[in-house]
């Protein structure tokens, strides 16, 4: 299963991915994750790609080949769309991060475009406000774990517990009764 | 024991399993959590490790190491290993006793350097083996592999992952790590002494070393061929698995030949590789380095096979590879008509661009908006160096007028004085990077009579690679701080002065003063990183106050100043430093705890 997840730097991509690809691990599964780290952490736009159960193979998804978007931001969804494969789902939190570009008035950040096209375009295309679910579980960090919630929903070939068990032990002590509330509110916003 | 490991980490678990006994290194992208790692379980296993003033220091104290006769590592990223060359190339010559491993972290892309250059061609130049893994697993046997090789060829090892296998992670099979083995000792020989008479002699026994390491490395697992057939690609490093999901995708059976080890590039199992092709493509990311000698060893041994890759034009010499133009690059290979591509999306809206930028909070934008609100009615050019504060070049700040390498903000800004001499100069640098290499040119500056105005950053970190150490900071263990301004007095700078870039009305008042100075000033503008300190404050924006004019965005481009309908607000990223606050022309910013 090939899962790429897109988002801003900052928004705990990397810890999400981490959590996923030790699960797997934990599962007896081979993995192979690649990661953003460096300049790009400072607010940019940042990928990890997540590949589970792969035997041989590199740690990029090819193009058009990912099972699942995990999309933390709806313009980054749009941008990485191109990874997506056809019948592939994506999970694409509504709430923006405006660029400071944009905010300068020098690039666009049509939102409600971008989330017209990902809904048209996308079959699968589950949208929803992970922010707002971050927040009431008590931190607006959490939305990475509440994106992670609802990706359990979805078939991975590990129990849910088991990521989440996972994402807490990469996280310290005391958040982790915020993030578990953030992932059981991540997978009630997805019951498939 | 299957552990998730980065390759960075498997690295430092190859080393730590190899009985390394010192590991230097100085960060940069992506070859930073090798040394992140090791101090973190180092310590333990009896490993002294630092983070080491520049690269060139990381190679010596290893080096000295080595001499008595203990394994040592030094890691740092490829234009880190620009630094250590003079020391290397030395090295090379006069040979090493402890294996001495150096990783080179290569950056095709490049994502995070100013350079796209392949270590493995300067492992041909400077005459030293190289390992070139293609993933975690594979980086963490090399690991292991390079020390023994380097005490039996007595010469430095290079291993050189690059980003994909740096900072991929996968499932990586473990040993123990078991006790450090007793330091024989340094023991006194003219062998250590290098002098013309002794190079002499060392070249003839470095370029037999050669044949002896390609006999090594022919002996080794990590070339392998599996064979399908006379038709044949030969990859190395990451493009190896890319080459074998192309073809997966395309649905064809080829011969491969994976090359672990390009140089000295091993003959025996290339040959009987190449007598069984009729045709084969070379893939390999950056330089021919494996083809160019798989051309050579064809042509020396007569076998008529057809040899395609960079030369020909299948595959660039530039950028990152992946599998689709790997896939690309097999089907011209072969005349295949490619499949159509899937069935194309519409096209999306416009896409908002993303460049990093300074974190909410980071105090280089106060540095950089004070200097450019007191050089606004002079004529100043701003030179700029290697971290964070790079991104002073972004919109809005647009503060800084070149970037070329570590420490060349002062070296550039002198060259431009000569030329320039109406033009003041100001060079921007970083406290780890004042360091590093920030150190020579400003005693250059001095002794030379320069007029030029350095501003040390000094957020207390080496930010941009995860918040390292550097020779300013006391840390624990016992360490000494060294004081920039103290060092800088020494120099004999004789306008040093410190300020915090928070406090913008205090940082415009030093640069004032500062350009006004007739020799070399240096401003110190301290205050920590954002990501080191907890906010105690925050700032919001009265919504009855603002104005809406949006100077805070457009000056600072803050990433928690968010524009609305209703006026600016101030959203969680905020750190409470201020700024904004300073520079609202109607007060509308306030603290709140």
């Amino acid at each position: 299963m090939d899962i790429l997840i897109a988002g801003v730097g900052g928004q705990g991509i990397i810890l999400a991915s981490r959590a996923l690809a030790s699960a797997a691990v934990k599962a007896g599964l081979p993995v192979r994750t690649a990661e953003t780290i460096g300049m790009a952490q400072r607010e940019g736009s940042v990928v990890s790609h997540v590949r589970l159960g792969l035997a041989e193979g590199g740690p990029l998804i090819p193009l058009g080949s990912a099972d699942v978007l995990l999309a933390l931001e709806p313009a980054e969804a749009c941008r990485n769309l191109k990874y997506l494969r056809p019948g592939g789902k994506a999970l694409v939190s509504t709430s923006p991060i405006i660029p400071v570009l944009a905010a300068l008035g020098s690039t666009p950040y049509p939102l409600e475009d971008i989330l017209t096209y990902l809904r048209r375009n996308v079959p699968a295309c589950y949208s929803f406000d992970a922010l707002d679910l971050a927040v009431k579980a008590g931190s607006p960090r959490a939305l990475n774990i509440v994106m992670l919630g609802a990706l359990a929903n979805l078939g991975l070939p590990f129990p849910a517990e088991l990521l989440l068990n996972e994402a807490l032990n990469l996280l310290p002590p005391r958040v982790h009764d915020i993030n578990r509330r953030a992932f059981a509110l991540g997978r009630r916003a997805l019951e498939v | 024991m299957a552990v998730l490991l980065m390759g960075n980490e498997a690295i430092a678990r190859g080393a730590l399993e190899a009985g390394v006994r010192v590991a230097t290194s100085y960060p940069g992208t992506p070859a930073s959590e090798i040394m992140t790692t090791l101090m973190h379980f180092g310590p333990e296993a009896g490993v002294y490790t630092e983070w080491s003033v520049n690269e060139k220091v990381a190679v010596e104290i290893a080096a000295g190491a080595s001499y008595a006769g203990a394994r040592a590592m030094a890691s740092m990223k490829q234009m880190g290993l620009n630094v250590a060359v003079d020391a290397v190339m030395s090295l090379a010559y006069i040979g090493v006793k402890g294996g001495l491993v150096l990783v080179v972290a290569d950056d095709p892309g490049p994502h995070s350097s100013q350079t796209e250059q392949d270590t493995r061609l300067f492992a041909r130049f400077a005459k030293l083996p190289v390992l070139d893994p293609s993933c975690p697993q594979e980086a963490y046997e090399m690991t292991k592999y390079a020390f023994t090789l380097s005490e039996t060829l007595n010469l430095p090892v290079i291993v050189r992952p690059t980003t994909r296998v740096s900072h991929a992670c996968q499932e990586v099979e473990v040993g123990d790590i078991p006790p450090r083995p007793p330091v024989p000792g340094f023991v006194k020989d003219p062998r250590w002494v290098i002098m013309p008479s002794l190079s002499a002699r060392q070249h003839v026994w470095l370029n037999g070393q050669q044949e002896r390491a390609r006999a090594e490395f022919a002996a080794t697992s990590f070339n392998k061929a599996h064979l399908e057939g006379p038709i044949g690609v030969i990859a190395g490093g990451p493009s190896y698995f890319y080459v074998l999901e192309a073809l997966r995708r395309l649905g064809l059976k080829l011969s491969v030949l994976k090359i672990g080890t390009p140089y000295p590039l091993p003959e025996e199992p290339v040959k009987d590789f190449l007598r069984r092709m009729e045709k084969i493509l070379v893939v390999e990311e950056q330089e021919p380095v494996i083809e160019e000698q798989v051309i050579s060893l064809a042509w020396r041994h007569h076998l008529s096979v057809e040899i395609s890759g960079k030369h020909d034009g299948l595959l660039p010499r530039e950028g990152e590879f992946n599998v689709e133009k790997v896939a690309t690059a097999i089907a011209r290979f072969l005349n295949l008509e490619q499949n159509a591509a899937a069935a194309a999306l519409p096209p999306p809206p416009p896409l908002p661009a993303r460049p990093p930028l300074f974190c909410a909070g980071c105090p280089h934008r106060g540095s950089f908006y004070a200097f450019k609100q007191a050089a606004r009615d002079l004529d100043v050019i701003f030179t700029g160096d290697i971290g964070c504060y790079t991104l002073g070049a972004a919109p809005p700040l647009k503060a800084m007028d070149t970037c070329l390498c570590m420490g060349a903000s002062l070296g550039l800004a002198q060259g431009l004085a000569r030329v320039q001499p109406g033009t003041r100069l100001v060079a921007f640098i970083g406290d780890s990077t004042f360091f590093h290499a920030g150190l020579p040119p400003l005693v250059n500056a001095v002794h030379q009579r320069v007029r030029l105005t350095v501003v040390v950053l000094d957020n207390e970190t080496t930010a941009m690679t995860g918040h390292q150490s550097h020779p300013g900071l006391a840390a624990e263990g016992g360490r000494v701080a060294v004081d920039i301004g103290r060092v800088v007095e020494a120099c004999g700078v004789e306008t040093v002065i410190t300020a915090d870039p928070m406090d913008l009305e205090a940082t415009m008042a030093a640069a004032r003063r500062a350009l006004a100075a007739e020799g070399p000033s240096v401003v110190i503008l301290r205050h920590p990183c954002p990501q080191m300190a907890k906010p105690s404050t925050r700032c919001r924006v009265n919504p009855e106050a603002c104005i809406d004019c949006r100077t805070c965005i457009n000056e600072l481009g803050c990433p928690a100043l968010v524009p609305t309908d209703h006026g600016v607000t101030i959203n969680a990223t905020c750190t409470g430093c201020g700024l904004c606050a300073q520079i609202c022309p109607t007060a509308a910013i306030e603290e709140v705890e």
